[in-house]
């Protein structure tokens, strides 16, 4: 029991620690190693359960496939440095966004610590937990027989996820958004653009002569890579 | 012989035949082919009715269904056609007649530059007319009735050059569609109460309706034939009508479409039976239309207008049959007026023919000598209207005023003798009409009645010019017309000589008509006795001799100055029409303006405040849509938040 | 008072769930948003776990099952959805995808 509680506690720590790196860390390569830490954790809290396949997957599949994929997209895309995330544009966001964030802790506790009985009522009867054998042979008899439907369909939404995975990043050559529709171009255009005009400015301020901003310009500059 | 969509189908072929080919067929080529696609009509017509004869008593009708034509929901309503005794009635005058007028016209049109297109307009109107009637249920009725509406309007401005002839059309269509507004009304309510517009559907149902249910529909529909019929308030159109081609003014105008509106009401007798007071407001309207059109009709110089009011006058009497439940009498009388008075029609376009296009009886006279045939035949119509037995007007007279005798209506007597006055004054106007044209001097000759007759009555300007070339000289000299068109005369002066056979009152195997029409018409009334109809025929006969021998007084002998008979009050039809005139361009045109006000600004006002309002809300609202997703997200979290709370709180609870 | 039962794991999910929702409304990196996703995700999974424990039941495993199934789905599409906006706007901020503003 001692040992339980121990493993618990330290497990949990990581966790904590590892989410906080995630919300608070400003690289986001630091922020896909908090998460590792989380998933581990979380891995060993299952051990700690008793739902030893399930922790073995959660390190696999989470640890082992999503966050290098996380990490993979992060180097492939170049933005492995930290962000300036300072100034938050929104008016209000951040304020509301804690006060939600602790609101929907305060009632969940609320509710866990509460509640006189179990919020999820009376025990379901899939099937018990300690049978002989290992765990995965349960597991497996319950997937393949009353889940199965689910278990195919899942098989079919995995298919589908790595179709549309490859058809997302194909490369092409069309311009991202309508340009009839949209002249000025996207917001990345617009400031590129004013980011530009700004920096002429400066140049021609020591000559004295206010150029105007060829704005009509190139409004593909920005759409084309 | 059951082919019964043939007989609108063939003046329908007619129409579209002419309307392409009518200029190639040319004059008389079309008028021929219109006339024979009616005549052919006719013939099938005659089929159906032998066919009909030889069913028995009870099962005397065909129903034909052609192909759906509306389908919405449970509102269905078919393309077919109800053959029994009283459309088949109604077709074979409007066939028959149709025909021999169409002949009539082929004559009487010729020359015109647009003689193809007038046939072109007679026989859709005759295609028109016989959908009216054929149609087995209120909205194919109500089909052929707009359509006469739009040929009556087409043929009263078919000179249109002239601006007058032009309103004219305007007019009856105008008034025409007050009426309307009735029919649909009407219909809308029959649909709501009975689901169903179909004839044969609606007569077992009919006695099923509330009693105000069943008066409202029948005043409704008796507001569309007060409109198509020409009665009291919406009969000013008619007189107007005259302006169009003398043959239509007796197609259109006396023969067929006018008598829609009693068509209609004795269709409907099933509801008719339930409508309670309904029908002595139809009888009141009736008899006091009769009266008013009577009395305008003495004072009239036109040779069409005495006709027009006359025409009216006997749709009076009409509907003054059908408020008393007289419904053979309605229909009897129909026939044989469509038999007289489409004769002293033509008779009169033949008049006007030989005259150069003159229509003011104070320049006619002595006619007799120059027109034989039609001064002929004009006797027997001119007897038959005015109730000479044995002629046929006398017959079918006789019988509405006696039915109203013995009529339960409100104030039959009142009515009885109202219709003994009509009577009085129909023998007295159309004998001056007879005196007037054929007996007495050449007036033409004389040279002081100038081309405009001011000087006589000065109140008289309503001399309707019928054609533009209107050259009347005192050297002219009239000629008979052609046979084309004194042929028609003959036989419908044969018919309207004999139409009284139909329904003879000496006992019940004479009264083939009543037979022949029992099962279509639910509706009971009872003749007074055999003695007291003896009575009433004699008074009525008296009547009529009374007013033919005052006329005769008046006009031939001279004994009265007509001035203190033909009234300005008269001649100008109790200025009914000049009051619509006076209220429509004064109060009803600021009432009108203001309705059009309020239809501008509170009821588009509200529709497009509605769609301004939701586009400025929607301006609004859609800085909510900020495009980024962390506003969205927030949103959701704070649903969410929102949810938790509920459930919370539920547990707690 | 120091027995552990599954309030305690619960308590531990809440915290993490809660931690992930305010990151995901705080943070303007879309990978960063991502990783929120993964944590509340995981909070989930953790209570799913405590409560097939406290319960003696299988349940609660089997939906942890699908949930890793679906989060590894959804992590393919939406990082192939990230790669797509970024190579075309060389930008990772989420705010500067607004086009569906009204």
């Amino acid at each position: 029991m001692r040992v339980e509680m121990f493993t618990f506690l330290l497990a949990g720590a990581i966790c904590l620690g590892g989410a906080l790196g995630v919300v608070l860390l400003k690289n986001p390569v630091h922020n896909a190693l908090s998460l590792v830490a989380t998933l581990f954790g979380v891995a060993v809290l299952f051990v700690n359960q008793g739902a030893y396949f399930l922790a073995a997957i959660q390190v696999i599949v989470y640890a082992g496939a999503i966050v290098i994929l996380f990490l993979f997209v992060i180097m492939l895309l170049g933005v492995d440095r930290e962000t300036d995330e300072g100034r938050e544009p929104l008016v209000a966001q951040r304020p509301l966004a804690v006060a939600t964030g602790l609101a929907i802790l305060g009632l969940s506790l609320v509710a866990l610590l509460s509640a006189g009985q179990r919020a999820t009522g009376d025990k379901a009867d899939l099937a018990p937990l300690n049978q002989p054998g290992p765990d995965i042979n349960h597991l497996a008899e319950v997937l393949f027989t009353r889940y199965v439907y689910a278990f195919e369909i899942t098989a079919v939404l995995l298919t589908v996820a790595v179709v549309g995975a490859v058809v997302l990043s194909k490369r092409t050559n069309e311009p991202l958004i309508d340009l009839d529709e949209f002249p000025e171009g996207t917001v990345v255009d617009v400031r590129r653009r004013a980011d530009d005009a700004k920096a002429q400015d400066e140049v021609d301020a020591d000559a004295e002569v206010v150029a105007v901003p060829d704005t009509e310009g190139d409004p593909q500059e920005g759409g084309d890579d | 012989m059951t082919a019964v969509w043939l007989i609108p189908a063939l003046p329908l072929l007619g129409f579209v035949t002419l309307v392409v080919l009518g200029r190639k067929f040319g004059d008389p080529g079309a008028g021929i082919f219109a006339a024979c696609m009616v005549g052919l009509s006719f013939l099938g017509t005659l089929g159906v009715f032998a066919h009909l004869l030889s069913l028995p008593h009870e099962e005397r009708a065909i129903s034909q269904t052609l192909f759906t034509w509306i389908s919405s929901g449970s509102f269905k309503v078919s393309i077919g056609f109800l053959a029994d005794p009283l459309s088949i009635t109604m077709c074979l005058f409007i066939t028959g007649i149709g025909a021999l007028i169409h002949i009539y016209s082929v004559g009487y049109m010729k020359g015109d530059p647009k003689f193809s297109k007038f046939f072109v307009y007679l026989n859709l109107f005759v295609a028109s007319m016989l959908l009216l009637v054929l149609g087995d249920n209120l909205l194919l009725t109500f089909l052929g009735w707009e359509g006469v509406g739009a040929c009556s309007y087409l043929l009263i401005s078919f000179w249109f050059t002239d601006p007058k002839n032009a309103s004219a059309g305007k007019k009856a269509f105008v008034t025409n569609r007050v009426g309307d507004f009735g029919f649909m009304l009407a219909t809308f309510l029959v649909w709501v109460t009975l689901g169903t517009v179909n004839y044969e559907q609606i007569r077992p149902l009919a006695p099923g309706l509330a009693a105000g249910t069943a008066t409202a529909i029948a005043l409704l529909f008796f507001l569309g034939a007060t409109g198509k019929s020409a009665q009291l308030p919406l009969f000013v159109w008619l007189p107007d009508a005259m302006a169009g081609p003398t043959p239509v003014s007796a197609l259109i105008h006396a023969a067929t479409m006018v008598t829609a509106g009693v068509y209609l009401l004795t269709r409907l007798s099933p509801i008719m039976a339930e409508a309670g007071w309904a029908n002595d407001v139809v009888a009141w309207v009736g008899a006091l239309t009769a009266l008013v059109a009577a009395c305008a009709a003495i004072a009239q110089n036109d040779i069409k207008k005495v006709l027009a009011y006359s025409t009216v006058s006997q749709l009076g009497y009409m509907f003054l049959a059908v408020g008393t439940q007289s419904y053979v009498a309605a229909v009897f009388h129909m026939i044989t007026h469509a038999s007289f008075k489409a004769l002293l029609f033509l008779g009169s376009g033949s008049v006007i023919h030989a005259m150069a296009h003159e229509q003011d009886m104070r320049k006619y006279g002595n006619l007799r000598k120059y027109l034989p045939i039609t001064y002929a035949t004009f006797m027997v119509g001119w007897l038959a209207i005015a109730g000479i037995p044995p002629l046929s007007g006398f017959w079918s007279k006789d019988e509405i005023l006696a039915g109203v005798f013995n009529a339960k209506t409100f104030g039959n007597l009142a009515l009885w003798v109202i219709g003994m006055a009509v009577a009085l004054l129909t023998a007295f106007y159309m004998t001056r009409q007879v005196i007037m044209t054929f007996f007495g001097e050449e007036k033409w000759r004389h040279a002081e009645v100038d081309a405009h007759g001011h000087e006589l009555h000065a109140d008289e300007e309503d001399a309707v010019d019928d054609h533009d070339h209107h050259h009347l000289t005192p050297d002219h000299t009239p000629h008979e017309s052609p046979i084309s068109m004194t042929l028609p005369l003959v036989v419908l002066a044969g018919a309207a000589a004999v139409a009284g056979l139909l329904n003879l009152p000496f006992g019940d195997p004479l009264k083939f008509l009543e037979h022949w029409l029992e099962p279509t018409i639910v509706g009971e009334h009872e003749l007074p006795p055999g003695w007291v109809q003896a009575l009433l025929s004699l008074a009525a006969v008296a009547v009529a001799v009374i007013g033919i021998l005052g006329a005769r007084a008046v006009y031939f002998q001279k004994k009265v100055d007509p001035a203190k008979i033909e009234k300005p009050v008269f001649a100008h039809a109790w200025y009914i029409d000049e009051t619509y005139a006076k209220f429509m361009g004064g109060p009803g045109e600021t009432a009108f303006e203001d309705v059009a006000q309020f239809d501008q600004k509170i009821v588009d006002g509200a529709v497009n405040g509605i769609a301004g309002g939701t586009v400025g809300l929607g301006n609004r609202l859609k800085g909510l849509q900020t495009g980024l997703v962390r506003t969205y997200g927030l949103g959701m979290a704070i649903g969410a938040v929102a949810l938790l709370a509920y459930v919370v709180t539920r547990i707690g609870g | 008072m120091f027995t552990l039962t599954e309030t305690w794991y619960l308590v531990l999910a809440a915290l993490i769930f809660s931690i992930g929702a305010v990151g995901l409304l705080v943070r303007r990196n879309v990978l960063v948003m991502f990783m929120c996703v993964e944590l509340m995700l995981n909070a989930v999974n953790l209570t799913f776990v405590s409560f097939s424990t406290a319960l003696d039941d299988l349940g609660g495993q089997t939906a942890v099952f699908f949930v890793l199934v679906v989060a590894a789905a959804e992590v393919v599409v939406g990082l192939g959805i990230i790669v797509a906006i970024m190579r075309r706007r060389q930008s990772a901020d989420v705010d500067d995808i607004s086009l569906m503003r009204g």
